[in-house]
């Protein structure tokens, strides 16, 4: 089955294995780099505000805002593989994402993991 | 005045009451369709299942409330209790959360999606009690194969 969506967790153009696991199944965990993170904030822009505001009268969802952050999660998730790569690692373990609003309108995006190199 | 707000509620009532019940239609369909995948939230803190290749994924869809929803809700604000018509939204928002990183899954090739985590987040303004009721749900895990 052919997927609606596109792999929305990373832009996908690296090699490094990002799993919410402990570890990498069928492989095996040789050195730890400790932690990397990424993060983002990101504003809605008035355009999409008055849309929503008349999607708001019928309710549902609200793609204009999905987009919008799951774009803005892309960024988070790549700037931990880039950190991850930095540090010369070829995977990210146990990842969790976070999301909190930092001010009126604007949120912040967060993904954090252990960088790991695993055989 | 008066009537504009008459007519705004029962559009919201209304046409949001038949997108909602197409949509729950719409997930059970796909509930249906991607059931031999199991979706579970254990996998970090045992033994590394058995499979070759492990990637992330990740579904998230952004709900808001129609206009009488937002409306009962302040009515109901007065008394307290539960809020029955927040728990629908919710509800359809979360399962196709789930649904979406389970379909992008599903298309890599997965077998199992492992350690899910679900997350709600509101967007836009709550602390005034008027405005957009925004509210993003998240789902994500690792997909093996």
């Amino acid at each position: 089955m052919a997927s609606r969506y596109p792999n929305q967790a990373s832009s996908g153009h690296s090699n490094i294995i990002i799993t919410t696991l402990e570890g990498v199944p069928g492989k095996e965990v040789v050195e730890h780099f400790g932690l990397v993170q990424g993060s983002t904030i990101r504003a809605k822009h008035v355009g999409r505000d008055i849309m929503a505001g008349f999607k708001n009268l019928i309710g549902g969802e609200l793609k204009g805002y999905t987009e919008l952050l799951q774009e803005a999660r892309k960024e988070a998730v790549d700037r931990m593989i880039e950190q991850a790569n930095f540090v010369g690692a070829n995977a990210v373990v146990n990842v969790r994402f976070a999301t909190s609003s930092v001010a009126q309108g604007a949120a912040e995006l967060f993904a954090y993991g252990t960088a790991v190199k695993v055989r | 005045m008066d009537i504009v707000f008459v007519i705004l509620l029962c559009v919201g009532y209304f046409v949001g009451n038949y997108l909602e019940k197409k949509h729950f239609q719409n997930i059970k369909k796909r509930e249906r369709q991607t059931i031999h995948v199991p979706v579970v939230t254990f996998g970090a803190k045992q033994e590394l299942p058995d499979a070759n290749e492990a990637a992330l994924f990740l579904g998230s869809v952004v709900v808001s409330a129609d206009y009488f929803k937002m409306f009962a809700s302040s009515l109901r604000n007065l008394v307290g209790g539960r809020v029955v018509v927040y728990e629908s939204v919710l509800d359809r928002g979360r399962r196709e959360a789930i649904l979406r990183m389970k379909e992008q899954a599903i298309s890599w090739g997965a077998t199992q999606v492992v350690n899910v985590r679900l997350e709600t987040s509101t967007i836009g303004n709550r602390t005034s009690g008027k405005g957009l009721v925004a509210i993003e749900v998240t789902a994500y895990g690792t997909g093996i194969r």
